[in-house]
Order: C-alpha cells, then sequence, then structure tokens
C-alpha cells in the first residue's frame, strides 16, 4: 500500500491512516529488537552526515516501534479482509476467505455444468475501495447474478438483491476482497464480458478465477476452451483431488449451521 | 481465500512450484481433523518440502520479536518444519510446497493412500498437477482456474517483482520489498538465498516458495524484465 513514510516536517516514520488497510504486516512480520529509539535515531543521524550507509536486515524494526490500535466499526473492516491472521471474533466480519472449488469434493458448491467466479479486487497488492466493489456488484445484480450467501463480502451487503453494501464501509479500503458467485456454464463468456466492462470503472486490478467440475474421467472441456475462446491462456489452477469425506458424525445437521460453505482459513 | 491460485508466471515457470495442500471443511469433516492434518504434514517431509505452513501460525522461517542485534550479522535462516507440525493447533488449512515434480506427484500418491478424508488440492501448472494426478491414480474433482490479473494493471510493478510479491496470496509481501531485494541483489548488497529469507518471513501461511524465489532473484541480477 505505500502507507508508511517518514514525515519530512517531524523526521519520524508516519503511517497515512487513509491508505493503511490494517493488514499488519508491519506489526506481524518484522522482528524486533526493542532497541532505545533515541539511540537508534542518533546513529542513524550520525551515519547519515557521514553520507555512510549502514546495512541493517531490512525486515527488522530496531525499536519494535509498530502497537496495533485498538479498531472500531467501519475500520475494522479494514483488518477482516486485510490481515489473514485477524479472528473473527476480533473484527465481527467472517475475513475475506472463501473455500471456493477446494473442498467442492465435500460441499458440492459447484455442480455438473455450473461455473462458480472468485472476483477478487485489490490484489494484488493494489487494495480496493469498498464503495469501488459496489460497482460491480450492482452490475452483476442487475444481471440477475445470485451472490454466495456465505461468502464474508456478500455479508457486507444491506440488500442481496441488489448488491448494495451497508453505507458505512463505502468509504473503507482493503487488501482484497472477494465477490463470489454461481451460474450455469452457459453464461460464463457473459459474465466475463460483464467483469470486463465494469472493472473499467474501477480503480485497482482484478484477479478473475473460474471454478467448475470435472467429469468422471477427471477431464474438464467445457470451461477450458470457453476461457482460450475469449483469448485467456490458463497457466494456472488449483485442482481439487476429490479425496475429501464428510467425517463429522451428525454432518447433515451441521451442514445447516450458521458456519459459512465459503470460509477457511 | 485463493491465497494460491494467483501467482503470476507463465507455466513453465511454475516448474519448481507445487503446492499441495489439505483443507478442513466447516459442518462435514473438522471435526477430529487436527491430527491428520498434522499426519499430512509428517507425510510431506521425507520428500523435502521447500516450505511448509498453516495460516493461523505460519511458515517454517518466522519473524523473531526478540532479536539480538548481533542478528544483523549473524542470523538463523533455517526452516524449521518441526515447529510448524507441531504448533498447528486448530483445523486449518496446512499446506507444502516443492520445488520439483518427482516429489510432488509422490507425495500426493502418498497422501491419497494415507485416506485422511480431507480435501487435498494441488496448486500448480494445469499441466503439472494434471501429471502428477495420473502418477498418483487421481481423478480429479474439480479445477479452479487464474485468469490473471486485468483492469488497472499499469499500478501493477515489473513482472519479477510480481513473481516475487504473489508468491504470498495474503499480500504479506508488498512489491516495494520485492522490488527492493531485486536492486539488492542487483547491487551486491546481499545474496538471492539472503534476500529470500527477509520475503519469506512476512508469508504468513508458508506457501512462499523460497527456491522459486531464489531463481527469480538470480534471473533479475543480470536482466530485468
Amino acid at each position: 500500500m505505500g502507507a508508511i513514510y517518514v514525515d519530512p516536517v517531524i523526521k519520524r516514520a508516519t503511517i497515512n491512516r487513509d491508505e493503511c488497510v490494517e493488514c499488519y504486516a508491519c506489526y506481524n512480520g518484522l522482528s524486533t529488537e526493542h532497541l532505545n529509539p533515541s539511540i537508534v535515531r542518533s546513529i542513524r543521524k550520525f551515519f547519515q552526515i557521514g553520507r555512510l550507509r549502514f546495512d541493517p536486515e531490512p525486515d527488522v524494526c530496531p525499536t519494535a516501534a509498530f502497537e496495533p490500535d485498538e479498531l472500531q466499526w467501519p475500520r475494522v473492516v479494514r483488518r477482516a479482509f486485510s490481515d489473514p491472521r485477524a479472528t473473527h471474533e476480533s473484527t465481527g466480519v467472517q475475513g475475506r476467505g472463501t473455500e471456493e472449488v477446494k473442498t467442492n469434493d465435500v460441499t458440492h458448491r459447484v455442480q455438473q455444468g455450473e461455473v462458480g467466479f472468485t472476483i477478487e479486487f485489490g490484489r494484488p497488492g493494489v487494495g480496493v475501495w469498498l464503495r469501488d466493489i459496489q460497482k460491480m456488484t450492482w452490475a452483476l445484480a442487475k444481471a440477475g447474478v445470485a451472490f454466495e450467501k456465505k461468502n464474508p463480502f456478500t455479508l457486507l451487503m444491506t440488500d442481496v438483491a441488489t448488491g448494495t453494501l451497508r453505507e458505512d464501509v463505502l468509504n473503507e479500503k482493503v487488501m482484497s476482497a472477494i465477490v463470489e458467485i454461481k451460474v450455469g456454464v452457459e453464461r460464463t463468456e457473459e459474465i466475463i464480458r460483464l467483469v470486463h466492462k465494469v472493472e473499467k470503472q474501477v480503480d485497482t486490478v482484478v484477479s478473475l478465477g473460474v471454478g467448475t467440475r470435472c467429469d468422471e474421467h477427471g477431464d474438464e472441456k467445457i470451461v477450458a476452451p470457453i476461457l482460450e475462446r475469449l483469448g485467456y491462456t490458463i497457466e494456472r489452477a488449483k485442482t481439487n483431488m476429490g479425496l475429501g469425506k464428510i467425517t463429522n458424525p451428525d454432518a447433515a445437521k451441521a451442514e445447516s449451521k450458521v458456519e459459512p460453505v465459503g470460509q477457511s482459513r | 481465500m485463493t491465497n494460491t491460485l494467483h501467482r503470476y508466471g507463465t507455466a513453465e515457470s511454475f516448474a519448481d512450484d507445487y503446492i499441495v495442500f489439505a483443507t478442513p471443511s466447516n459442518g462435514r469433516n473438522e471435526i477430529g481433523s487436527l491430527p491428520k492434518l498434522k499426519r499430512f504434514l509428517e507425510l510431506a517431509l521425507p520428500f523435502k518440502p521447500v516450505n511448509i505452513g498453516d495460516p493461523v501460525h505460519g511458515g517454517s522461517l518466522r519473524p523473531a520479536k526478540d532479536l539480538h542485534t548481533s542478528a544483523n550479522w549473524k542470523r538463523d535462516t533455517t526452516p524449521n518444519f518441526r515447529a510448524v507440525i507441531d504448533g498447528l493447533d486448530e483445523p486449518a488449512s496446512v499446506v507444502a510446497i516443492f520445488d520439483n515434480q518427482a516429489a510432488a506427484e509422490q507425495f500426493l500418491k502418498v497422501a491419497a493412500e494415507a485416506d485422511l478424508g480431507l480435501s487435498i488440492n494441488m496448486s500448480a501448472s494445469v499441466e503439472g498437477a494434471v501429471e502428477c494426478c495420473k502418477f498418483a491414480g487421481i481423478t480429479r474433482h474439480s479445477v479452479g482456474y487464474s485468469l490473471g490479473f486485468e483492469g488497472a494493471t499499469e499500478k501493477l510493478p515489473n513482472t519479477q517483482a510480481l513473481a516475487l510479491s504473489t508468491m504470498c496470496g495474503h499480500g504479506m509481501i508488498s512489491s516495494s520489498l520485492a522490488k527492493k531485494m531485486i536492486d539488492w541483489v542487483k547491487e551486491g548488497r546481499r545474496t538471492p538465498a539472503e534476500a529470500v529469507t527477509y520475503m519469506t518471513r512476512f508469508c504468513s501461511c508458508g506457501v512462499f516458495n523460497p527456491v522459486r524465489a531464489q531463481r527469480i532473484l538470480e534471473q533479475a541480477r543480470t536482466k530485468m524484465e
């Protein structure tokens, strides 16, 4: 995000809170030394005056300067969709996670003749304002597409039928968020063309994923040709091996629990 | 989320990148899954994964919160696989990364034979995954294609920084750090092996592939793309 910079006036590292998506990468990812800040600054100044370069480890914060804020709603939404380690208890939002085809062998969410789309905004590393994603959800809803009910992003909608988000989260920026839908395979091209049209109005990047079932021989000869015809070169995929089993003692009952289908950590 | 799917590169560039992961599903098979997840990771070890991890605690090389200043000159960069397995304390997707197809397909075969009952996926080139399935005698159930990046792609960094930073799908490895590491390698300030360790520590779920990253940094030393 580039949210951290040295303020030229106060000469201290500062966080631009507008741009910060609360991913906590600075707090969780940096190693720390707990050195005295005054001494560290003095040493740095000394080297700077002499035009000398100290070459410390780039992933170490010598003073352990980062402290997480106590986030309140709606800012906590940033963390939920940005920090992969955020717990649902800490944010009240079901993360940005979705199982999509990963557990399709036990959820059977995407079946033969169906296509599941994951339209991820802000990835990789650019971030997205939630108000921008609403442009896409409005367009998809207008096209009569149903959103995955238990996807964390769908849970932010006040009106799933129109794809309208809660008013109070629109001005929040997140690392990425996934709009998850499922359509019949015959609508694959239509949806991709719709995504192409709307993404031009959105000031971020979009990562598109398309999930589908393989046939009884493990082949997939329906969706891939459509994607290739649309000009895509498919370089990479996630393959579900079909080895999952429903083993919970009372799985049928458990399936009706509030636990989201599209939820994983 | 789709944290391993959208890695940047051509199919050929994934020749040293095979991700195999096991995922429990809430309401279906998460009960009693913890020992199975640990077993999955244990089964991976003989095939020499380059990283393993889980999204709750991280990968096999993690940041330290009480480093001594001497770490600036002498720092332990050995991946700790045992800490990942022993530290796993709740159901979550666990992952093993391999840098060659032979290891990945043999592990996949062993994992299938273990009959853990968890959903097992491979994230790799399409062809690579198909060949691994064939070797292991597995009929693919579902497939999720990555269609790459669209929209305001002018906001993305160069392709080498992108290939490095997208190896953490959660976005914990910033493109700024990836660019800096490319520069440091080019300037001779760090070796590719050293630069890779810094990026690996930021990946919060262990899907970063240090071997592929090292190769990309070596290539970037002499040719920017």
